[in-house]
């Protein structure tokens, strides 16, 4: 049965499984590889997508959960205002080791932006705390937050 | 992965070898038919657009330590090019045109500080001379710069793009002799450079193994027999077929077992989600019985029953050890044990391959591509030369890439089903399972103090695994541990047990567990002696100067570049000695430790708090650290520091422990086998380095070591309980 998902503002048909992830309708049916695999278990943060706005896991997300809903991702979401200062900052610190989780942290970074213009330091560990990073570029994702909030480097919102 | 940059990549390297040379450097070959038209091949490395842009080849594999941003730099540098004008690119792996394609040991920048600027220096050598010729002018009257070439008396400048077809048929210089710049002529080297993937990575587009995709890609997932050493009895092939998106059913042998032995079912689908799901109705039945009466509790009865008994071997035995604590004015005893504890690469262990013609494609996320090349030749049975291996980014190294069983696999797999694009995947229960364990151990300590607090013996009985009197992957223990090389009566001995699990290299092999150990053991022996662990370690190194290095038995060590450290250390965190609540339970603490691995000095001193109910809280950390004379880049020298700090506060902390039962692993996913999180990092890491007058090493791993002996003993320091296994858990401290 094809179903219709709006993904990134545009209208996507898939014919798959309505139990399927949406992590594996985007990696696989959509080819959309920037969202990554990480645990299956929303454990680690890496396949976080924006639901109408909301960081949401997408590796336990079936694809019957979403229709009707909005769809964001890694690919698209530097066209949020939040995402944009987000993405901006990221590169600007150069944020990313491996790389391998920070689709999920921007994802997650973007959202509070979103919500919370000014994160205090408590709201950037709480909105931040799902998404492991195996490097440890911790510093730096506070870092880049901050920068991305505009908070002054050192002072603690 | 877009085919189209795919096949332009294999057209360099194809135009390389059709220059029919087998070194590097000798594989110029000018591919310009019409001047400016094509790029021009300078070299396996180094290729300039007609429109004088530089694609740089990136030779190494990019594991997060930013080596595929750091050996073009060197390259750039003596290319005397700007670094807006290049580009990078992954090169193949192919140990004919490259030396030392391997993520490991921090050896990348030791090993390629020069090669790589040498490549540079010679290309840059060949376009001055083709210049020369081009103005009729001598060769010194000309400078570069910017990817030019400059005759400042005729005013008169040449591109190295207008230069190349001339210069590619310059006789290549003599590598060894080409003239290097000057540190202060350098314009790229120690300049902060962000990652050449950074805006890819940001952006969310493909460059990972995983990201591999091929039309009419088929996907894999396997069932490997869970307790290490088991082979496949039997499974229902036809319920899996049957299955709507399953293509095959294969057994293959995951490269644990000896070859011939199949210790894996591998699940083709038209989804790795179906291929997943499918397992579900595998119900394989294993050949294990021998391997299952393996398990953690046996470990530790046999390392029991090993302590009872006399060592099996010395691993470094000098002077009168026995005598000289005899006559100790004080003597320290103490054992200490750390766990198993595995990798965790966040992006899970895959491979990419494809089978046609008795040949075979990878596209591996491999830190060891070459060795997964003998490997595959080996399993498959086909040779060497029929195997082509495409470096993709990697998510995460830390050692568990430098084994290449998903190579092993995969072109098994792709051999099952020939002409298609096959991607292998693990979950995370495989990655966390089918593993390559940093292996645990026990320290039996005996140290002996003279009546001035001067450490004057040491031993340590040590029992790890390994069979035959040697250490299995791993597991062994270097003769050169600190103090070792040091004391005039010293010994360090060994006994080994069997064990059926994997074991493999983590970030500082042996290092992460031996700095614990020996560090935590000498802030107990420099409590005894009256000292703190920075006072006491100075008087154990004496004065400044160079340990040589003993043949098979250890390498040098210079005892003032570690107390360059140490001083720097205590002086950017204001070391004031022992300072902590201690039994005031206020739960304050500050702790010391120094460690030398991959060549690199570290000292560093953590701030803790242990909180109610015995949680560790590392506050703050300082780390001063000698790589030698040269940082390259330090936006990421700094980065790299600060990741392995809160590794190791990872290893120390939260519980990462591996238990095997019934000869298997038993953590399956980040609930039981936790890695450090925004909440686990401190405030802040501060960072500075001690220019020495060394040349420049490696920083992916020597950072990592010492925050686990200081975290240990600034718990001391907090709390007075002294913890000698790790990890430290909140249920001794509570
Ligand atoms: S893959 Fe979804 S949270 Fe880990
Ligand atoms: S950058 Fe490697 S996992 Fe975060």
């Amino acid at each position: 049965m094809a179903t219709t998902l709006s993904i990134n503002g545009k209208p996507r048909q898939v014919d798959v499984d309505q139990e399927k992830p949406l992590l594996w309708v985007l990696r696989e049916d959509l080819n959309m590889v920037g969202t990554k695999f990480g645990c299956g278990m929303a454990l680690c943060g890496c396949c976080t997508v924006h639901i109408d706005g909301r960081p949401t896991r997408s590796c336990i997300t079936p694809i019957s959960a979403v229709v009707g809903k909005q769809v964001t991702t890694i690919e698209h979401v530097a066209t949020t205002p939040s995402g944009k200062k987000i993405s901006d900052a990221w590169v600007e610190l150069d944020v990313p080791q491996c790389g391998y989780c920070q689709a999920g942290q921007i994802m997650s970074a973007s959202a509070l932006l979103a919500n919370t213009p000014k994160p205090t330091d408590a709201q950037i560990d709480q909105a931040m705390g799902g998404n492991i990073c195996r490097c440890a570029t911790y510093v730096r994702i506070r870092a880049a937050i901050k920068k991305a909030a505009g908070i002054e480097e050192g002072a603690t919102a | 992965m877009s085919t189209v940059l795919d096949l332009d990549r294999r057209a360099f390297i194809r135009a390389t070898l059709v220059g029919g040379a087998a070194l590097a450097f000798e594989a110029k070959m000018a591919i310009a038919a019409t001047p400016g038209a094509k790029p021009v091949m300078m070299n396996a490395h180094i290729r300039i657009g007609a429109d004088n842009s530089f694609i740089i080849g990136a030779q190494n594999p990019e594991v997060g330590q930013g080596i595929k941003t750091m050996l073009p730099m060197l390259i750039a540098e003596e290319l005397d090019v700007d670094w807006a004008q290049v580009k990078i690119e992954q090169t193949l792996s192919d140990g004919k045109l490259y030396t030392g394609q391997i993520a490991g040991g921090s050896f990348a920048t030791p090993n390629h500080f020069l090669p790589m600027r040498r490549i540079g220096a010679a290309a840059r050598q060949m376009l001055v001379k083709a210049a020369a010729a081009r103005l009729g002018v001598p060769e010194d009257q000309l400078t570069t710069g910017s990817g030019k070439v400059t005759h400042a008396a005729s005013k008169r400048t040449l591109t190295y793009a207008q230069l190349a077809p001339d210069a590619a048929k310059v006789a290549a210089p003599d590598l060894a002799t080409v003239p290097l710049k000057t540190p202060a002529q350098y314009k790229i080297i120690g300049k902060s450079h962000m990652g050449v993937d950074t805006s890819d990575i940001v952006a969310g587009r493909p460059l990972f193994g995983i990201d591999v995709s091929f039309p009419g890609m088929l996907y894999a997932a396997v069932e490997c027999c869970p307790a290490y050493g088991g082979t496949i009895t039997s499974y229902d092939e036809a319920a899996v077929k049957a299955l709507p998106g399953v293509v095959a059913v294969v057994p293959i042998n995951t490269s644990y077992n000896p070859k011939g032995a199949n210790d894996a079912v591998a699940i083709i689908a038209n989804s790795w989600w179906v291929a997943n799901k499918a397992r579900e109705a595998l119900k394989p039945v294993w050949n294990d019985a021998e391997a299952r009466k393996n398990s953690s509790a046996r470990f530790a009865e046999n390392a029991a029953e090993l302590y009872k008994q006399a060592p099996g071997a010395d691993i470094l035995r000098r002077g009168d050890v026995d005598k000289a604590l005899a006559g100790a004015a004080k003597k320290v005893t103490a054992d200490y044990d750390y766990p198993f504890i595995g990798h965790a690469n966040l992006e899970p262990q895959n491979c990419t391959a494809l089978y046609k013609d008795g040949k075979v494609e990878f596209w591996a996320p491999s830190q060891a591509p070459e060795r997964g090349r003998a490997l595959v030749a080996e399993m498959m049975g086909i040779a060497p030369e029929a195997i082509t291996i495409n470096m993709t980014r990697i998510g995460g190294g830390f050692g568990r890439r430098l084994m290449n069983d998903y190579m092993a696999m995969s072109g098994q797999i792709a051999k099952a089903m020939p002409g298609k694009h096959v991607k292998l995947l693990f979950n995370r229960q495989d990655d966390m399972r089918h593993e390559f364990f940093r292996p645990g151990g026990w320290h039996s300590f005996e140290a002996g103090l003279d009546k001035d607090g001067k450490l004057i013996a040491l031993k340590d009985h040590f029992v790890s695994y390994g069979a035959d009197g040697k250490p299995i992957q791993a597991a062994g223990m270097g003769a050169g541990e600190f103090p070792g090389p040091l004391l005039s009566d010293i010994c360090y001995c060994v006994s080994y047990m069997k064990t059926n699990v994997p074991t493999g290299f983590l970030r500082a092999p042996t290092s992460n567990a031996m700095a614990f150990v020996f560090h935590s053991f000498l802030d107990e022996v420099a409590l005894a002696a009256g000292k703190d662990l920075p006072e006491f370690m100075r008087s154990i190194l004496g004065e400044p100067r160079l340990i040589p290095a003993v043949q098979g038995q250890y390498g040098e060590f210079h005892t003032g570049r570690a107390l360059g450290v140490i001083n720097k250390v205590c002086e950017m965190s204001g070391w004031k000695g022992r300072e902590g609540d201690g039994k005031s339970g206020g739960g304050k603490g500050r702790g010391f430790g120094f460690y030398y691995s991959h060549r690199g000095y570290f000292a560093e001193v953590v701030d803790i708090t242990v909180r109610p109910g015995g949680a560790v809280h590392v506050d703050k950390v300082w780390v001063a650290g000698d790589v030698g004379n040269q940082i390259i880049n330090p936006i990421n020298a700094v980065h790299q520091v600060q990741g392995s700090v809160i590794d190791g506060i990872g290893q120390t902390l939260l519980g990462q422990v591996v238990t095997f039962v019934d000869g298997a692993g038993n953590r399956t996913n980040f609930h039981d086998y936790p890695l450090p999180r925004i909440t686990n990092a401190p405030s802040d890491i501060v960072v500075e380095f001690v220019l020495s007058d060394n040349p420049p090493s490696g920083l992916g791993e020597p950072a990592l070591p010492p925050v686990i002996p200081a975290i240990a003993n600034a718990v001391f320091a907090a709390t007075g309980k002294r913890l000698r296994s790790l990890p430290i858990v909140p249920a001794n401290l509570a």
